[in-house]
This record gives structure tokens, sequence and C-alpha cells, in this order.
């Protein structure tokens, strides 16, 4: 098993907020790693640097290296706009662009990236990511509606699809199935076990449960620090710091 | 859940895992009386106290599925994990092994009942040293699930070879009185299985504090001696 990122040394400040202190692991090539954590610990956060997404915030700034198949993303030659295609992320709340059709929406990206198609390679685009993100069976015959006239839970599943569009390596997602019922959880859930075969996938979470059933590997952050990292099944059942121990047995504060 | 723990935020998780363990406290105190009033009988050839320790056994029924029952509602109630995962698994095997026990004392009664019927075979001697060691290590399961003792657990694992070797004495000192005297057989062969019974005490408390080994340090120490 290889790792698709390294992070080395890694702190994040928000102005003069430190919110992540020299956080050293590695994401593994193909597998799910979850985060988890309290609120404000600084897992989303230390996603956000993985794709260069935390400097984007005004006041916010990173140090450390985050090396992406051994480069690292913070090398000034790097073109952070290519490291966001190559790591693609999914939000919390679906965010499908308003304006846009469901089709529109899946082709954003490429869109975005400056990449011309024609009508037949944008059709095998959409289909093709459409069914990897296990949503095509359901919107096949209306690709033309708007985006935002499908459930939550097929929102969340068309940004995945607008995630996978643009053929990322990497998918982060923040807390993608907080904002969704149960049943579109559990589609989102598969939907990762598939997409694991051929992506390397990071997860925040704040369901202990769904970190547990996905993940390979899962970290415990808390108050910028990363405690605890490890084989999901370990840490679950036998996880080797108290405070992992105190946070999953629901012993807080 | 180690009793140094701080407390479980949610109150009602935590109370019912206190149930659990108090359960399970309860069970083991009447199981290791019921060991000591079934040798007790065996060796007073006390009928009245046999036959009252045989009716006592529904009462280790009922807490064992009583006990099986909280553990299942923590289970599907609070998706419990780490420590607290390996508490109730634990918790789950551990009544298993009482209640055998249990049963383990009423079949000693059982065959105290028949015994009563004619006059002792032989004075007893190796019996009530192995009872003795199996009601101990009983009792020290039982304490070291109560006090997260690994270091208690091993010392009782550690006695089941005491055991077994009187077992195999006690066969061997019967065979000799059967051999001479076929009209011992039917008392020898009682005594014979009390001796049994006795070994299987042993052995569940060897389950127990195996249990108690992997529930405080996660790792299963069960059929080591068995492993290349």
């Amino acid at each position: 098993m290889t790792d698709k990122l390294v992070v080395r040394g890694l702190q994040a400040w928000f102005g003069r907020n430190h919110v992540l202190h020299n956080i050293n692991f590695a994401i593994a090539d193909r597998n799910v790693t979850a985060i988890i954590g309290p609120s404000g610990c600084g897992k989303s956060t230390l996603i956000r640097c993985l794709n260069r997404m935390h400097e984007v915030t005004t006041g916010a700034r990173c140090e450390g290296e985050v090396l992406f198949d051994g480069i690292n993303i913070y090398d000034p030659e790097i073109d952070p706009v290519d490291v966001r295609r190559r790591i693609g992320m999914v939000f919390q709340k679906p965010t499908p662009f308003p304006t846009m059709s469901i089709e529109e929406n899946v082709t954003a990206g490429l869109a975005l990236n400056g990449v011309t198609l024609s009508r037949a390679q944008k059709e095998a685009i959409v289909e093709k990511s459409l069914r990897d993100a296990a949503l095509w069976d359901e919107v096949k015959d209306h690709l033309r509606r708007p985006g935002t006239s499908l459930s939550g839970g097929q929102q969340q599943r068309l940004c995945v699809a607008r995630a996978l569009a643009v053929e990322p390596e990497v998918l982060l997602l923040d807390e993608p199935c907080s904002a969704l019922d149960p049943i579109s959880t559990a589609r989102i859930e598969e939907l990762l076990l598939e997409l694991r075969e051929r992506y390397t996938i990071a997860i925040v979470t704040h369901n202990m449960q769904q970190a547990a059933r996905t993940s390979d590997f899962t970290a415990f952050m808390y108050a910028g620090d990363l405690i605890e990292y490890g084989e999901t099944r370990q840490i679950f059942t036998n996880p080797t710091k108290r405070e992992t121990e105190d946070y999953i047995t629901g012993r807080f504060g | 859940m180690a009793t140094n723990q701080p407390q479980h935020t949610n109150l009602r998780y935590e109370v019912e895992l206190r149930g659990l363990r108090s359960g399970l406290i309860e069970m083991g105190g009447l199981v290791e009386g019921q060991i000591a009033e079934a040798i007790q009988s065996l060796i007073d050839r006390d009928s009245a106290r046999a036959r009252a320790t045989i009716t006592r056994d529904h009462e280790v029924n009922r807490m064992d599925v009583e006990n099986d029952e909280r553990a299942i509602r923590l289970l599907a109630l609070h998706q419990p994990a780490a420590g607290d995962l390996r508490f109730i698994t634990t918790a789950l095997k551990i009544t298993t092994d009482l209640e055998r026990i249990g049963d383990n004392a009423v079949n000693v009664c059982e065959r105290v009942l028949e015994l009563n019927e004619e006059p002792q075979l032989k004075p007893y001697i190796d019996l009530p040293r192995m009872a003795a060691i199996a009601q101990t290590m009983v009792r020290d399961s039982v304490d070291a699930f109560m006090r997260n003792d690994p270091e208690l657990a091993q010392r009782v694992i550690d006695r089941d070879d005491e055991v077994d070797s009187l077992n195999y004495q006690i066969y061997r000192e019967l065979l000799s009185y059967m051999a001479e005297d076929p009209g011992t057989i039917p008392r020898a062969t009682r005594i014979l299985f009390v001796s049994k019974y006795l070994e299987r005490v042993a052995d569940h408390a060897t389950n127990i504090a195996e249990m108690v080994v992997y529930m405080v340090n996660g790792r299963s120490i069960k059929h080591l001696g068995h492993v290349s």
C-alpha cells in the first residue's frame, strides 16, 4: 500500500488563531480515510489544506508540506487550480449551481478549467460521472432540469458527479451526509465503497458510525492536534490513546 | 468500562452500563455461593442442602437472561465502541460461563442425592482440595472482572492445570476401587462425574479470566496453549 498524500509538519491559522499544530500523517492510496473529532478541532481545516482550499479564506494561511505523489502542493511553482482539479472536494451542504441544469452542473468543472468538448464527449462524461456517482438511473431522462430540482441526497450525489467529471485522483468530502436522511446517507456510503477502488478518499464526519462503516483508516483530532491515527477496526475496538477512547465511547468534556 | 474513567455524557448509557456490570457481579456472587453449597452438601452428605441448591438455579438462569437482555439493549441502542464494546461483549460471554458454572453446581447436587442413597464409598481427600481450588478460581475470576485486573485473571488461568491433574488423580484412584470391587462402580462413577463437573467449573472460570484479559488489554489470549 502506498501513500497518496503525506502531510508533514502542517500548521494552519485563521488570522492569529492557530488552528492546526504540527500535523503529520499519510493518506493511503485507494483507501478511505476518515477524520473524526469534535466541532472546532480542525478536521475541516485539515482537509481544506490538502487541496489548497484553506488559503482561499481571507486571513487564513498554513505552513508545512503536503506531498501529493511525492510532490509538495505548496511548492511555489505549483498551480493551486491544478491541485484542486486533481484533488476534488464535496462539501457539507449540497451545492449544485442554481442556474444550471443537471448536465451543466456535471460539466461545470470542466468548463471552468477551460476545457472545450464536443457534444458527444460532453454526453459521455455526463453519463460516466453520473453513473460513478450512482445517480444516472434516477436522472437520465431529465438531464436538462435544474440541478436544484433534485432531492438533497440526489443533489449531493450530483456534487460528487461534478467532482468526478474532472477525473481527480483524490476526493475530499467534508461532512457529505450531515444534511441527508439515512437512506441518502446509505447511498453515499455505498458509493464511497465503490469509489475507493479507483480513488483515494478522505472524509470528515461527525458521525462515528459512518467513519467506522466506511473507512479503512481513521484519524482522531482534538483541539488542533492529531491525537491518533490507525486502522479503523483498531481505533474502534482498541484505541491506544485515552483521548480517543473517551471520544468514541461518548465521554465528552 | 474502566472504573477510573470519566462518566459518559449520555447518562442513560452510563446507567445501563452500570446496570450490566452490577447484574454480572450479583450473578457471580450467587454462582460462587451455589458452588460452595454444592460442595458442602457433598462433604456433609446433606440432601436438603443439595435440593435447596438445585432449586436456587432458577435464580441463576433468570439473571443470565437479564444480563443478555441488558447487553443486547446496549448494543442496539448505543453503538458502543472501544473499551465499552469490549466490556459488553465480554459480559455477554461471562454470563454464559457463569450460567454453566451454576448448572455444574446443580449436577454435583444431583449426584450427591444419588450418592446419599448408599453408604460413603471412601473418605474424600482430593475432591475437597479440587473443589476449594475451583471455587477460588470462580471467585477470583469474578473479582478480576469487577476490578479490571488482568494480573488476578492470569493467576486464575495458571491454576487450571492443578485442577486438571487432581481430576486425573481422582480418576486413577477410583479406577482401582472399581477394578478391585465391581460393586463400587455405581458410586465410583458418580464421584467421577462430580470430579469432572468441578474440572468444568475451573474451565469456565478460566474462560472468564481470559475474557477479562481481553476486556482490559484488547488482545485475546484464548487457545494460546494450542497455537504452535
